[in-house]
């Protein structure tokens, strides 16, 4: 184990955190604000990632591709909050998980009846396909570290876009009390339609992103869902600084725990009992690290409580 | 009194339907029954959580996979005569169901233990979300726990068998998973008029309400999702038993939505909703399948009308009519 490995491997898990913020953000702005459980978050992530693996292929623009992945998600988002979601607002948990879990139905087996079964491919562009030399002589692929620093930007942008601007406090306000900035004469049926497509360009965003690095397929959105729920847990519901700080140590400890457990194991046992309990230890690990917190703190790092 | 109608319709179809497809010959229908049957089964078990307590459980799939590893780690044992532990106990793999029944009710029901001991503390949609991150950490446990077969599964090759009866006819192992699915319902039953069921029934309307007579809301919740988690963790090993297959999509988060599917397709807490959703999801799997490869999209369809316009679910719907 060099310190290099290490370097990389911490990279990699920033570079995996920052992802996860982008699906979380949305996913706790939407709870924050309207209380809606949104399990077809990931069906627009797949949205995103199939939006610009079509245009990308056409164009031949990584860029316009991108364009195309906030464009598609933003308007599939305000198309679905209008058309179902809004009639879920007044409703108990167990209903908005249903009729979220059948659009994650009607999504998958669409985007199939659409695209097909095999995957798509998304490339990287030729100018970001090569390595960087960071100092100290590491050597990272260019891609990875573009995606950290466009994670790290919209984390940048959402907060100024939270702290300093209108929309940004009617959002603060609709999270603190819904009544009340509805008798303001804010028009809060549009505040929810601009924050659920909000959140569903950033978690196209992530899906175009990542689909560069991995492939395009039906069902791509639904792991990175569940981890972005486990991020959100982790952070604290509503709070996008806790989608932040959760998404990174999720994305560290996945990362690094499947690199460092086997080695781990490997002082104690031999080396195939190791790499399989190692493994095997490490896929639980984040589920692991959730179950502490929750312990500790039920409402998660920067909950405000229930 | 027209939804308890239909309910004995309900056991009289279910007693029924094989014994037609059994005259006609058609073992294939017999299976299709079977397995509506234990989905019913398993969505009893949830229901129990979800009805009764107010538990919104997005993870017991946990337990359903649990229950099919129980039977597939017993029963490959037994295949191979590889004892699965010889210190400090001597522990033999088996093939009889009863045997296996009871491990796969206990494994479950210990898991469901911990997990509610865990989730418990939290509720609402945080209760939702944990649930469904534990069912998660089964399924990559068992992709990535090479020992009995990872993300390929394990095959076991002939049917577990029961004391006096041959399971590999369909009809006889119908009757078994029929038996259990009526004892589940009874137990249901006796839960909910049970003064343990009234006490957590008034623990769902109003948490703080029940505290203040003196009721603590934490132990009732986290006993009755301790049995629902046994209860789905029969139908998991009775389900792996129908297939003779067991594989770490038992565990996955799919599962645990579809066995939520059946309960409010059906209608929540209703005694039969699981029954009505399982039996109404495999019929239009079977009749919508064959139409369509997409037939995933009219099920998101209906699911979708049910949800937003029929609230009481399909018991709901036809109780009212009727009424």
């Amino acid at each position: 184990m060099t310190a290099i490995l290490l370097v990389e491997q911490i990279l990699n898990g920033v570079q995996f955190g920052v992802m996860l913020f982008l699906m979380a953000a949305g996913l706790t702005l939407v709870f924050g604000v309207m209380g809606l459980i949104n399990l077809a978050h990931g069906s627009l992530y797949m949205v995103g990632a199939f939006a610009a693996a079509a245009v990308a292929g056409a164009t031949g623009s990584f860029l316009l591709g991108l364009v195309a992945s906030l464009a598609a998600a933003a308007a599939v988002g305000a198309l679905v909050e209008m058309l179902v979601i809004r009639r879920l607002y007044d409703r108990d948990h167990l209903d908005q998980v249903l009729a979220t879990f059948a659009l994650i139905l009607i999504f998958s087996e669409g985007t199939r009846w659409v695209f097909g079964s095999f995957p798509l491919y998304l490339n990287i562009p030729s100018w970001l396909s090569g390595p960087v030399t960071l100092p100290g002589g590491i050597q990272y692929p260019a891609y990875r570290l573009a995606l950290i620093g466009v994670g790290l930007s919209v984390a940048a942008g959402l907060h100024l876009l939270i702290s300093r601007t209108r929309l940004g406090v009617q959002i603060r306000a609709g999270a603190a009390d819904r009544d009340m900035i509805a008798a303001l004469g804010v028009d809060i049926s549009r505040l929810y339609t601009v924050i659920f497509a909000l959140g569903a360009a950033l978690a196209g965003l992530a899906g175009a992103l990542v689909g560069a690095i991995q492939s395009v397929q039906v069902g791509m959105g639904e792991p990175v869902l569940i981890l972005a729920f486990v991020v959100i847990v982790i952070g604290g519901i509503g709070s996008i600084r806790g989608a932040l700080v959760g998404a990174v140590l999720v994305g560290l400890t996945d990362t690094l725990g499947g690199i460092l457990l086997p080695v781990a194991f490997g002082l104690v046992l031999d080396q195939s009992a190791a790499a399989s309990a190692g493994s095997a230890l490490a896929t639980m690990l984040i589920y692991l690290l959730m179950a502490v917190v929750l312990i500790w703190r039920p409402t998660g790092l920067f909950g405000a409580g229930t | 009194m027209s939804e308890r109608r239909l309910n004995i319709a309900l056991v009289v179809g279910l007693i029924g339907f094989p014994l037609w497809a059994h005259w006609l010959d058609e073992p294939f229908l017999i299976t299709l029954a079977t397995r509506a049957v234990i989905l019913a089964l398993a969505g009893v078990g949830l229901n129990i959580a979800l009805g009764l307590g107010g538990m919104v459980s997005l993870g017991h799939a946990a337990f359903f996979g649990l229950g099919g590893y129980s039977m597939g780690i017993l029963a490959s044992h037994a295949q191979t005569f590889d004892p699965i532990m010889e210190w400090p106990l001597l522990i033999q793999g088996t093939k009889a169901m009863p045997v296996i029944w009871i491990v796969a009710a206990v494994g479950s029901g210990l898991g469901a233990l911990a997990i509610g001991a865990l989730s418990l503390r939290t509720s609402g949609v945080y209760f939702i979300m944990i649930t469904l991150a534990f069912g998660q950490m089964f399924y990559y446990f068992a992709i990535s726990w090479p020992a009995y077969g990872g993300e390929d599964g394990l095959s076991i090759y002939v049917r577990n068998g029961f004391p006096g009866l041959n399971t590999l006819v369909p009809v006889q192992f119908y009757g078994l998973c029929l038996t259990l699915l009526l004892g589940a319902l009874a137990l249901h039953w006796q839960i909910a008029r049970s003064p343990f069921g009234l006490a957590l029934n008034a623990a769902r309307q109003s948490s703080a309400r029940a505290q203040t007579v003196g009721i603590a809301p934490f132990r009732l919740r986290l006993t009755a999702f301790v049995v629902s988690g046994m209860v789905t963790g029969l139908a998991g090993a009775l389900f792996a038993d129908l297939n003779r297959f067991v594989s770490p999509v038992m565990f996955s988060w799919q599962t645990s939505g579809e066995i939520l599917v059946f309960v409010i397709l059906g209608g929540v807490a209703r005694l039969f909703g699981p029954v009505v959703g399982a039996v109404l999801f495999i019929a239009l799997e079977h009749v919508l399948g064959g139409l369509s490869d997409f037939w995933h999209i009219w099920l998101g369809a209906l699911l979708l009308g049910i949800v937003l316009f029929a609230p009481g679910g399909v018991i709901g719907l036809i109780a009212r009519r009727r009424g």
